[in-house]
Order: structure tokens, then sequence, then C-alpha cells
């Protein structure tokens, strides 16, 4: 199994006009970015839909300026959180009885993301199995009945098995020693 | 740093999966990027066009023989949403 290109190597495929490296990128980053402007901001849908476009337009526009390839994901994480703080107070001019930003808190929950972003990365060189059964249950919510039927495996079993694949990813991150792959390890 | 299975069921629930839709219009940005930048300028020359775009922009677009897919009203709905 080859290994998952790191950041910098999809940021140098993008800029050379690499399309399948934009998708991997986009696809990479996709939830860390959602995950700021609704968790960390808690945008309405559509307020967090114009950021998440607006970060990838400008992504896309900016990949020729980045001081560092390896530095995409903070790059991404202030571009998203500035893009917010800018659409949350464009929103407070219209309606000024609404709650201050509260800039503290959202940055807690970014460093937070950024450890689940670590995770999920980890998750993402586990196999195949481990990687989709834990990712349905913990991160789209699905019940243990779906997941049995999404899988073809009885639903008795997801539990133990999700258990065994937590302790593989478990394995993973505390076994890592600190390499430069995908987004979260630095 | 030390991941029980608690701490890891925290972390791994924190990311969710962005909408779809948002995500292949995201993906597919370099492909309608020059429409997207032509309807644009189209629309801060033209302020007809730009109040028919902003009221129903595929209704909009139809008219003037514009072909859009999904990921171009995405991409074209957050830059006209300032207007």
């Amino acid at each position: 199994m080859s290994a998952l290109p790191t950041d910098a190597q999809l940021v140098a495929r993008c800029r050379g006009g690499d399309h399948d490296a934009w998708r991997a990128l986009v696809e990479r980053f996709s939830r860390y970015v959602h995950a700021i402007a609704t968790q960390a901001f808690r945008l309405a849908d559509h307020d967090a839909e114009d950021v998440f476009q607006e970060v990838f337009a400008r992504t896309y526009e900016h990949l020729d300026r980045l001081r560092s390839d390896e530095a995409i994901r903070p790059w991404l994480a202030q571009l998203t959180r500035r893009l917010c703080i800018d659409r949350l107070r464009a929103g407070r001019r219209e309606e000024p009885a609404t709650d201050p930003i509260e800039e503290g808190a959202a940055d807690a929950e970014i460093e937070r993301l950024d450890e689940a972003l670590l995770v999920h990365d980890a998750l993402t060189s586990l196999g195949e199995g481990c990687r989709e059964i834990l990712d349905r249950f913990f991160a789209r919510d699905e019940s243990y009945r779906a997941i049995g039927a999404a899988l073809d495996i009885p639903p008795g079993t997801v539990a133990s098995r999700i258990s065994r694949c937590l302790d593989k990813l478990r394995a993973k991150l505390e076994g890592r020693n600190g390499g430069s792959a995908p987004s979260g390890d630095r | 740093m030390s991941y029980d299975h608690e701490r890891l069921a925290q972390l791994l629930a924190a990311l969710p999966p962005a909408p779809r839709g948002w995500v292949e219009a995201a993906q597919e940005l370099p492909l309608v990027r020059p429409r997207i930048d032509e309807i644009v300028t189209r629309a801060e020359a033209d302020a007809e066009f730009r109040a028919r775009a902003v009221t129903d922009l595929e209704a909009a677009l139809a008219a003037e023989g514009y072909e859009a897919d999904e990921a171009l009203l995405r991409a074209l709905r957050t830059r006209l949403r300032s207007y």
C-alpha cells in the first residue's frame, strides 16, 4: 500500500495544476474547516457554507504565496478563523443585540480540532475495515444496526470490532514518532 | 500523550464529514473558476443582470445561456451573497 502524500507534497502538486491533488487536499481538510466554522464559531449553515467555499477559493488563489507548503493546516485554520469572525461581525452590525464573539473559546476549540485532525489522520492510515467502522460510528453517528448492514457484519459484533479498532488507533497514535505525514502531524 | 477509548471517541466525533455538496463544489473550483470570474464580472458591470442573479440565480444564468452545475451555483451564490 502506498503512503499518503504529505501536506507539502499535495500543495506542491496542486500548484503544478494537478486537479486530483486539489481534490485530495479539499477532502483532507474539509472536515477541519467545516468544524471550525460550525463548532468553534457556531455559524449558521448558510454562513458556514459561505466561509467554507471562500476558504478553499482563497486557498486555491494563494497557493503560490504560501510561506511554507508544510504550513497549509495552520494557514487554513487562520484563514477560516478570520473569515468566521468577519462573518460574525457583519451579522452583529445588522443585529447589535447579539452576544459578543468569544474568540478565546473559539481558539481553544480550534486547538481541540487540531488534535482531532491528528487522530483522524492516524485513522486514515489504519486499514479500510477499521477506518470505515470507526468513522461511521463516531463521526457519522451511525447505529450498530446501520453499520452492520452497510459493512455486512452481524450487529452483535460491531461493538467488539470498534473496541479492537480503537486499540489499534491508540497504538498507532502512541507509537508514532513525529514524522511529517499528512495534516495533523507536526 | 495518552489516548484512552473515551478520549479517542470524543476526538473522532469532533470531525464529522462536511456536507458532500460543499466538498464537491470546492473540489470543482479549478474547473469552474473561469466561468465564475466571467459571471461575477458581468454581475458587477450590469446592475439588471446582478439583480436577477441575486433573486433567482439559476433562472438568470439560464436566460444568459450559461450551463450551471451544482458546483458553479454554490460558488456563485457565495460570491453573490454580498451584493
